[in-house]
């Protein structure tokens, strides 16, 4: 009876409603956003009609900045404000980058990541990054008409964990509520697989602007299962423009350049990379600030010469998924090309030759990871239309833990399908011991020094016992979105201390909140308004979800007992819905998440047991 | 509230616990398991039902891993046996599968030594063979005798043949690399 009133009209949420959903591929090069109207998948375009935004952000005077194509235009002027391929910063340290001398700008070499001083201020990547992804959010919702349910983020299949973590902060940092983080070459699975209605093992060759992937799947009746995945985070169109560069400094026998001539032969290297693609030859013409005029020729031929130890580079991690996968090249049946890198003639043909079959090119290599993302993100806002598919995916590195001598123990191994968790036991070495160290790495090498620290934590309060007496149980936890939690607990004394540790290079929630703070008051914008419009959107969720359970299972499953206390909770939420106060509805809401927790086992239980009762059945007919 | 996993992860996919699996059936379930658990299709529902979602996919996924590859599954089957494999203590092996074990080894030395790929993808598909007997006298010993001191002695075997996968799969990614 309570149901009639809680759908009472203009009060409940409408569960038709579509809900906005964006999928968005942060590229190294270009950055694109796409949706999915009317059943199809659409990249949004600026309003000069683009689909690519340049990922390059110029910062200015004053905090302001510029994004997209205003900002590319004056990179060669203003190259130290003027950041490019920030992707290839996220989650690294200084020493990771490669040429970072090369580069015209100033570096800081803060603690976990690397940051870029501009006339703007010290700016993280993660607050670069979350500048493209505003732009984009901007773009969407002045397309779509409304504030988004939520994002899914495509990131580079090998991407590490502090990668990962600090695309999410960016993410959270550009306000927006990340459905998932899917890898790259997933989701140009997904749009492949499911326009072209494909089954059997494909692989995915994914050169972007700065990463390389190779993942091989098997599509199988909907689901899209990743057998293996390997790659390079620093390998892409970048390097290709790097060789060019190099080659127009040796064949001009130019001294080494200041910044804006650095950055203007860059731009030239890249627009002779683009244009071989549709011609044998190209000019490469430039006036360096000497007053030194530039021309020279380069042919596609050269250009493969040149660049023959990059393609090279992808084909050894090529060898290695295939081989994770217990796969020969013969078992695959095809496969799709991604990422404008792609689109050169001598990738293309060391592809084919690699597999012995013309490579698929039949989606836009630049478009079909942001349409990938859409078509998920659709699916996981809950609006219709993907219940009869799933992704399976895997975590590209293993996980281990640093063992005496500077070993790494690998705890959940790489191509591990997720999410995971895997759990070893350590033991103390020292009588008396009351706190162990431990050191979280991901990578595929013996050694700790050659593999990426994670993070670093203590386990205190294990109570004084004899050397190897304490039982300390190590749980790794890998989420759907491939980020890692830790836990580790003493057992055999009944006393139970955890620590949730996440990656040094991650910010804590509290320095999100802050720089959000930060970035609002700027924009004059109303936190407490913004907090309560989110908590709006979720309770109208919560409620919808709650509600269609209880339509669904509330009968065959809660005692009438049960669903009074249930009902309550949703009266009660109803009820501070109408006020303005975020933290009541907050509080309402966590308040009816405790009380349906039993009513949501009972249903998974319920749904499990359905299928299995339903193979039984059939199975039994069969014979 | 505890959840409710079924007794083993033979139950949790509707099959009978033996070594010789229909693994199509196991794949199929699987699949459909994950199609109603996975955290995809709860990313939208509330809170207590996305982290479930979570535990039952993760639940899915280790099971699914310890039944799908024979020396797990095997592994696993004396387990819920309460029999104890003794990989790390147990090191008494046959003496000839010790002499074999040794020759694999040097031939491994001696083809990245030569920079042999055939050689090493040669040694892989021995190993191979070895493994599929392996694993015929493991249906035998667990299946039909209830050997589990002789299926024991076949894991230990296994896990040996396993790790000399990995070794041959090394080499080769260092003599490619």
């Amino acid at each position: 009876m309570a149901l009639l009133q809680i759908v009472e009209p203009g009060m409940g949420a409408n569960p038709h409603q579509h809900r906005l959903a964006v999928g968005i591929d942060l590229g190294t090069t270009n950055s694109l956003v796409a949706t999915v109207r009317s059943g199809l998948s659409v990249v949004l375009n600026d309003e000069a009609g683009r689909a690519l935004l340049p990922s390059v952000v110029r910062y200015v005077a004053e905090g302001a900045h510029e994004v997209g194509y205003p900002a590319q235009a004056l990179q060669s002027k203003d190259p130290h404000n003027t950041v490019v391929s920030v992707k290839r910063f996220m989650g690294r340290g200084l020493k990771d980058i490669a040429n970072s001398g090369e580069m015209p700008y100033q570096f800081v070499d803060a603690p976990g990541m690397v940051q870029l001083r501009t006339v703007a201020g010290v700016k993280s990547p993660v607050e670069i990054s979350a500048d493209i992804l505003r732009e984009l959010r901007g773009r969407a919702e002045q397309a779509l008409g409304g504030d988004l349910v939520g994002a899914v983020i495509t990131v580079p299949a090998y991407f590490d964990d502090a990668q990962r973590q600090a695309t999410k902060d960016a993410a959270r940092l550009a306000g927006l509520n990340i459905l998932r983080l899917l890898n790259e070459p997933t989701a140009a699975a997904v749009a492949y697989g499911l326009d072209n209605g494909s089954e059997g093992v494909f692989a995915v060759y994914d050169l972007g602007g700065g990463t390389f992937d190779i993942s091989i799947l098997r599509l199988q009746r909907g689901v899209f299962e990743v057998l293996a995945t390997n790659g390079d985070s620093a390998l892409g169109g970048d390097d290709f423009d790097q060789r060019i560069f190099c080659w127009i400094l040796e064949q001009a026998k130019l001294p080494p350049l200041g910044p804006h001539d650095s950055r203007l032969l860059l731009t030239k290297a890249r627009e002779a990379k683009e244009a071989l693609t549709e011609h044998p030859q190209v000019n490469i013409t430039a006036m360096l600030a000497s007053g030194a005029a530039l021309d020279l020729t380069l042919d596609g031929k050269t250009l493969a010469e040149i660049t023959q130890g990059l393609v090279n580079k992808t084909l050894q991690p090529t060898r290695k998924a295939l081989r994770d996968a217990a796969l020969s090249v013969e078992d695959v049946k095809g496969v799709v090309m991604v990422g404008g890198a792609t689109r050169m003639p001598h990738i293309q043909r060391a592809v084919a030759e690699f597999f012995h079959t013309e490579p698929l090119n039949n989606l836009d290599p630049d478009k079909v990871v942001a349409l990938g993302a859409a078509i998920q993100a659709n699916v996981l806002a809950g609006n219709r239309g993907g219940d009869d598919w799933l992704l399976l995916d895997v975590i590209p590195l293993s996980l281990g833990i640093e063992t005496m001598g500077g070993l790494v123990e690998k705890i959940v191994p790489r191509n591990s399908t997720i999410p995971i968790a895997r759990a070893q036991e350590f033991t103390t070495f020292k009588d008396g011991q009351t706190a162990m160290g431990f050191h979280v790495v991901q990578g595929e090498r013996e050694l700790v020094s050659d593999c990426r620290s994670l993070a670093r934590f203590e386990l205190r309060g294990i109570p004084p016992m004899v050397a190897g007496a304490a039982r300390i149980r190590v749980t790794f936890q890998v989420d759907a979105d491939g980020l890692l939690s830790v836990m580790a607990r003493e057992k055999s004394t009944g006393t139970e201390t955890s620590v949730v540790v996440k990656p040094s290079y991650g910010l804590s929630d509290d320095e999100v909140t802050a720089m959000l703070q930060d970035s609002q008051n700027h924009a004059h914008d109303d936190m407490a308004a913004r907090t309560l419009r989110e908590n709006l959107v979720e309770a109208e969720r919560l409620l919808e979800a709650t509600l269609s359970a209880l339509l669904e299972d509330g009968e065959q499953l809660l005692t009438p007992e049960e669903r009074t206390v249930i009902d309550v909770r949703v009266w009660a939420l109803r009820g501070v819905l109408s006020g303005n106060d975020a933290q009541e509805i907050r509080q309402a809401m966590d308040a009816l998440n405790r009380e349906t927790e039993f009513f949501a086992a009972r249903r998974m239980d319920a749904n499990v047991r359905k299928v299995l009762t339903g193979h039984r059945l059939t199975e039994l007919e069969e014979n | 509230m505890p959840l409710d996993f079924g007794k083993n992860y033979f139950d949790l996919f509707g099959l009978a616990p033996s070594f010789q699996l229909d693994t199509l059936a196991l794949e199929q379930h699987y699949r459909e398991i994950q199609l109603q658990v996975h955290p995809d299709k709860f990313a939208h529902a509330a809170d207590a039902d996305r982290r479930l979602s979570m535990q039952w996919a993760t639940y899915v996924n280790e099971a699914y891993q310890a039944l799908k590859h024979p020396l797990s599954r095997a592994r696993y089957l004396l387990q819920i046996n309460g029999v104890d494999t003794e990989e790390e203590s147990n090191t008494a092996m046959p003496a000839e599968f010790l002499m074999q074990q040794m020759e694999w080894r040097e031939a491994i030395v001696e083809a990245e030594a030569a920079n042999d790929i055939d050689a090493l993808e040669r040694l892989a598909a021995k190993l191979r063979a070895e493994s599929r007997s392996l694993q015929a006298r493991l249906t035998e010993a667990l299946d039909v005798g209830k050997d589990y001191t002789a299926a024991a002695g076949s894991v230990r075997m296994m896990k040996f043949l396993e790790k000399l996968g990995e070794e041959i799969n090394r080499v080769l990614d260092a003599l490619e690399t």
